[in-house]
């Protein structure tokens, strides 16, 4: 065997081929990096193998499921009179590829479109009248070009897309290997049905996926048929060790989330290539880190739920979402993460008839209002052919936009958050995720200890899993309360870009000791926290600040009036300072409204 | 279609399905959990599974065929137009499309024979063609809020009720709904989660016999998925007799008020909402007896899908996912004995 040891792709060549070798069971390829020579030739890489006659279609993520999936062809329809299908994207490029640029910032819904598409390689119509069942056999190619701190392309798309190419650890274009031709790629297609496997190979790659920690079935159903595609390019009659290491290396490194430990000796299990991972996911980081936190019991765990309860006012995250604090929130309109009915925007409703106030005209529903009447129409006014619509027959758009919110917990981990404080904190991050739970908003998850500030959960409607992330959150180090603020206000931009609203949760003793570039010192410290609050208040983010010190600290109290947001110091479990700290907020609260 | 007594592992969902196909008064399952973890395969591969129907000949809502009535001989002119025959088709199980509108859902206005002749005809939908059958929608938490409240409604109250388009219709809607999704998704809705008859959850296989099973299996069916289904002929016919015959002698099946207290004692220590819950617990446990074949109902057959009926509808901690099937399993250990 001296053919050289697997490693994750160089060059665009190897992937481009086994994709087009087997697309239905492969999918795809992420090609993750910003927009560059470089990502425009991998990206023409990936095209070549694939014969000139192929569908090959951009496919914007704001496409809506009609164009996507197809539906009535309303001009044809009324041309000819009778229901015309029209076909969408997804169908057109059947047998083809599809490139998704800014693949990181696709809605759910569409992600959820594509991998049925994946999945079954046929989309079922059943929109506006029509019903069909439509061949959509594609390849994806995903173009993610998520910043290291933004949250990558959906799971759902990751988990259907076999090879991930990461264009920063590529070779430069020029010293790429030429792709290879159509011609070959369809004599691989046509021996890939009668390459052999032996079980033990399949055994061997099940294993290795496991080994890396990587739940999905998927994951190694993919990197069989990646094994078979690449025999079949090679012309071999059977897979071979060296196919299924490679194998393994193109699909399972960049799913990984620990490295395999050493294995009893076992001649056909490929080792997974360390040295071509990406940073460590933060599932692993997050991993070795449970190993080292101290637990309390469960009945202590308790009670300090049961304090935090107490003392925490109900509809305090309403309160602040209603921006009953911030007159000046950057493009106020109605309310937070509330329904509008709109006239132009949004999700559609359905239609309903016009009224003074106009709107767009709903052609389907319209249709049906109107082509009953036809014949009547036509019997009375005598020229055939025409479709005859009166204003009685007009029907409109009803729309639903939703502006969601995105609530920001930035929660203070360090060392002088005593433990028990930061199981209070944490009991009091929960009651608040579920207010959100109620209202069916977005959270995520900041935690500042140490150096710097670290984002735990990216926006996310799994409130389960910010809550699984916060009960792992371990304690110590310095705090970095300014880190912490800037970082919140990054992740608020970023909601902001998406058209969202957002409120910041900061849970914190206030004690900052560590300045913006992580020198230790409390008065630099709190300096540099002061003005990141005032860049707080001028961005006009709702904000309540926790105090989660024993005593209500001045400092904390000082940086909630920098921010101009609400202030809640979280008291011991002492029935009196429990009432009055009760009262005080509401009271504050009421002042402030 | 990948067969269903090929799938392995998921015991529980597919205990769950088969005793909604016994009894369709329990009231759907919602399977939720990880990614490919074959959820879709399993209940797809129903339709094949379940002893096929008696219909009506190109009935649109899947009626059975009108009974042989002794038709008077006055009758017997020209005009009486021939009663459709009766055929033999396999169980409706209708994949709700991702991107499905509402008037292909509920069914409306016929466009085509309105556009040409001018006149108003219904075009049945989707629940048209599942009543008596399966209606199943995969990522069920990402469905729009009107649409699932219109399915559920229609679930429950077994009918499909149309006022669009200048059409009044009404027809029967009786379906098994079953829902799928992943709750990394996004949450379901209380709401949601309480009209499901059963819930199920669904996770990846963690050993490695089994694991590998799965990829074999898995890999041999695309290779040759028509001698691959073959091959599970025998299963699946062995399966699909013991659930007709199950169907056909649910009515026999005895339970006595020990059985009733029983439930009643696990719900009172579980604190589950409403009754619901021991109908459920008490339907799912005669169906699964007579799937045993049992000619009574015993704990045992109570407890296989007790997990199922309840851990959906405890009176929870909504964050808390984990907790909720082990609250039940303790509840049922300190209740009956482990």
């Amino acid at each position: 065997m001296t053919s050289p040891a697997p490693v994750a792709a160089q060059s665009p060549a190897l992937i481009a081929a086994l994709l087009a070798v087997d697309p239905a069971r492969l999918g795809g390829v992420v090609l993750i990096g910003p927009h560059s020579a470089a990502r425009d030739a991998a990206i023409e890489q990936l095209l070549a193998p694939w014969p000139a006659t192929s569908p090959r279609r951009r496919l914007p993520i704001t496409t809506t499921d009609d164009r996507l999936l197809g539906g009535l062809d309303l001009t044809a329809t009324l041309a000819a009179g009778r229901p015309v299908l029209d076909k969408g994207v997804l169908h057109a490029s059947n047998g083809g590829v599809v490139i998704v640029p800014m693949a990181e910032r696709m809605p759910a819904l569409m992600a959820s479109r594509l991998a049925a598409a994946l999945d079954d390689g046929k989309i079922r119509l059943e929109r506006d009248g029509v019903s069909a069942a439509l061949p959509a056999r594609i390849a994806l190619i995903a173009l993610d070009e998520a910043r290291d701190d933004e949250a990558g392309l959906a799971p759902a798309m990751k988990e259907r897309l076999a090879f991930h190419l990461e264009l920063s650890s590529l070779m430069p274009v020029r010293d790429w290997p030429p792709a290879a031709d159509a011609g070959s790629i369809a004599l691989a297609r046509e021996r890939l049905a009668n390459i052999r496997m032996p079980e033990s190979h399949l055994a061997a790659l099940s294993e290795a996926a496991l080994a890396c920690g990587i739940d999905s079935l998927r994951a190694p159903l993919m990197a069989v048929s990646a094994a078979r595609a690449l025999a079949a390019l090679e012309g071999a009659d059977e897979v071979d060790a060296d196919h299924i290491a490679q194998a393994a290396a193109l699909v399972f490194s960049h799913r990984a989330t620990r490295l395999p430990q050493a294995q009893p000796a076992e001649p056909e299990a490929p080792e997974s290539p360390e040295d071509a991972q990406a940073d460590p996911p933060p599932e692993y980081a997050q991993n070795e880190a449970d190993d080292k936190t101290p637990e309390t019991t469960a009945d202590e765990t308790e009670r300090l739920l049961e304090a935090v309860r107490a003392a925490l006012p109900p509809g305090l995250l309403a309160a602040l979402a209603a921006g009953a604090t911030r007159a000046r929130q950057r493009g106020a309109e109605g309310r937070a993460g509330a329904r509008q009915r709109s006239a132009s925007h949004g999700r559609s409703l359905g239609a309903t008839r016009m009224n003074s106030r106009g709107g767009r005209v709903h052609i389907l529903a319209t249709l049906r209002e109107a082509a009953p009447r036809q014949a009547l129409r036509r019997s009375l006014q005598g020229t055939p052919g025409k479709l005859r619509i009166t204003r009685d027959d007009l029907r409109v758009h009803r729309f639903e936009s939703r502006r969601s919110l995105v609530t920001v917990f930035v929660v203070d981990a360090s060392g002088s958050a005593a433990l028990h404080r930061l199981a209070e904190a944490k009991g009091a991050v929960e009651l608040l995720l579920a207010d959100c739970y109620v209202r069916r908003d977005r959270v995520a998850l900041i935690a500042f200890r140490g150096a710097g500030a670290e984002m735990l959960l990216p926006p996310t409607r799994a409130l389960a899993r910010a809550r699984r992330c916060l009960a792992g959150l371990p304690g110590g180090g310095g705090t970095p309360l300014a880190a912490g603020i800037d970082a919140a206000l990054e992740v608020c931009a970023r909601v902001h870009r998406g058209g969202d609203r957002s409120a910041i949760v900061l849970l914190t003793d206030g004690r900052a000791n560590i300045a913006r570039d992580g020198a230790p010192g409390r008065e630099r410290a709190e300096a540099d926290a002061r003005v990141s609050a005032r860049q707080l208040r001028a961005a006009g983010i709702p904000t309540l600040l926790v105090d989660t010190s024993p005593r209500p600290q001045a400092f904390a109290l000082a940086l909630a009036a920098e921010i101009d947001g609400l202030y809640l110091p979280l008291p011991h479990a002492d029935a009196r300072l429990l009432n009055q700290a009760v009262r005080a907020t509401a009271q504050d609260g009421k002042a402030r409204a | 279609m990948f067969p269903f007594t090929a799938v392995v592992g998921q015991e529980e969902l597919k205990l769950a399905l088969i005793a909604c196909a016994i009894d369709p008064s329990i009231g759907g399952v919602l399977a939720f959990g990880d990614r490919g973890t074959g959820k879709s395969t399993i209940v797809r591969s129903l339709a094949a599974l379940l002893p096929p129907i008696q219909v009506a000949e190109g009935d649109p809502y899947n009626l059975p065929p009108a009974p042989a009535t002794a038709t008077p001989k006055t009758t017997k002119s020209a005009k009486a137009p021939a009663a459709p025959r009766a055929i033999k088709v396999p169980v409706p199980v209708v994949d709700l499309p991702l991107g499905a509108t509402e008037d292909r859902i509920v069914g409306a206005l016929d466009l085509e024979r309105a556009l040409t002749q001018g006149i108003k005809t219904f075009e049945p939908g989707l629940l048209a063609r599942a009543n008596r059958g399966f209606l199943y929608i995969d990522e069920v938490n990402l469905l729009e809020d009107h649409l699932v409240d219109l399915l559920l409604d229609v679930a429950a109250s077994g009918e499909n009720v149309v006022e669009r388009e200048g059409l009044s219709i009404r027809h029967p809607a009786r379906f098994v709904l079953i829902g799928s999704g992943n709750p990394e998704e996004g949450e379901l809705r209380p709401q949601l989660l309480d009209r499901f008859g059963l819930s199920v959850e669904v996770r990846t296989p963690t050993d490695l016999p089994t694991r590998i099973e799965v990829v074999k299996r898995r890999d041999a069916y695309e290779r040759d998925p028509a001698g691959f289904t073959e091959k599970w002929d025998k299963e699946t016919a062995k399966l699909r007799a013991r659930i007709a015959k199950a169907q056909a002698h649910l009515g026999e099946v005895e339970s006595d008020d020990a059985l009733l207290e029983i439930a009643a004692r696990l719900c009172q220590q579980l604190g589950t909402d409403g009754l619901r819950a021991e109908l459920t617990l008490l339907r799912v446990a005669r169906a699964v007896a007579a799937y045993a074949g049992a000619k009574k109902v015993t704990v045992a057959h109570l407890r296989e899908l007790a997990p199922a009926a309840l851990r959906h509808r405890l009176r929870r901690d909504p964050l808390d996912e984990a907790s909720a099937s082990s609250r039940v399993e303790r509840a049922i250990q300190e209740l009956l004995g482990s």
